[in-house]
């Protein structure tokens, strides 16, 4: 069974709550994903806590566990700043570590964000780090303390889908018993059910539900992709070949000329 | 007492953190708090004594990715 830091999970599918047309649609996104995990945020409160309450009372009657976010964070100081601050507020060790190291393509500062996670490791995080797709700095990652890896396969926001698709590979092979959790980059479910099929062991999403001509209906539809995309996994994929290769028999044809 | 509070410039009587949370009518249990990039947890604010010039920010649960 899936499990993050001891953690064991049903759902192979973690959603972000923001960019919805109402907080109403997020929570019933939410229930139709059959997510277990959300991620949430902390931001300056500018209406005597009473925004940040309502959100967190919401959040909260959902029944599933949050992951708190460093998104924003362009240094290691901002970012371990932000996790303590978070493990206080929402009372979990869990961390989604973002070290953002460009405004425009917001992909990860690696160097800081190995930096911070062993900075995080040590004082008892369980650190979820928003990475890129490279083995070097996975590598690094582990070695600073983090027990799981989370990729981008494009950039936040883009819907691109896997971009390079050898490299989340490369990382699968490399990492076997690592839990892997492509975050960023998926567009649509077939993404998601493709990365799935690489052997990945969840996906993390939020535009692309979010931002969905019917956001209920798209969560449930990443839920089944995701679900599929497992599935065909472990039932062992046909590699493609080279040559056509006949599926109906051809001994026993007949013969008329 | 001038203090910038996320991110804005504010004139306070307010001593300590915790004074500053009631007099600017911050409430809630959900509230994070943090001095000149420091944390400071919901049961030091009480003893977390301000200075002119001090840098606070307060932060809330939010929507995100």
């Amino acid at each position: 069974m899936l499990e993050f830091y001891g953690q064991k999970l049903a759902s192979r599918l973690l959603l972000g709550t923001a960019l919805y047309p109402s907080p109403a649609v997020m929570a019933e996104a939410v229930k139709a994903s059959g997510t277990e995990i959300v991620t949430v945020s902390l931001r300056r409160e500018t209406s005597g806590g009473k925004a940040g309450g309502q959100f967190w009372s919401l959040v909260q009657s959902l029944g599933v566990r949050v992951l708190p976010n460093t998104a924003g964070c362009h240094s290691v100081s901002e970012a371990v700043t932000t996790a303590r601050m978070a493990r206080e507020v929402f009372g979990t060790d869990w961390i989604k570590l973002e070290v953002i190291g460009n405004h425009d393509t917001l992909q990860p500062d690696v160097f800081g964000l190995v930096e911070a996670a062993r900075i995080l490791a040590s004082e008892g995080f369980e650190v979820f780090p928003y990475t890129t797709d490279d083995l070097i700095v996975a590598e690094r990652l582990l070695d600073a303390g983090c027990r799981l890896l989370m990729p981008w396969c494009a950039p936040i926001g883009s819907a691109r889908g896997p971009q390079n698709p050898d490299a989340l590979r490369s990382l699968r092979g490399h990492f076997p018993g690592i839990p892997l959790i492509v975050d960023a980059g998926i567009g649509r479910p077939s993404h998601a059910a493709a990365v799935m099929e690489l052997g990945y062991d969840a996906v993390l999403l939020n535009t692309a539900v979010a931002k969905a001509g019917d956001p209920v209906a798209m969560a449930a539809a990443f839920g089944t992709a995701v679900e599929a995309g497992r599935e065909a996994y472990c039932a062992g994929l046909l590699e493609p070949r080279d040559m056509a290769v006949p599926s109906t028999p051809v001994i026993g044809m007949a013969a008329f000329s | 007492m001038k203090l910038t509070v996320n991110g804005q410039a504010h004139e306070v009587a307010a001593e300590t953190l915790a004074a500053l949370l009631r007099e600017l009518d911050f409430q809630g249990s959900w509230l994070a708090t943090a001095l000149n990039g420091d944390v400071v947890p919901a049961g030091e604010r009480d003893r977390c004594r301000l200075a002119d010039g001090d840098r606070i920010e307060i932060l809330s649960p939010m929507k995100g990715g």
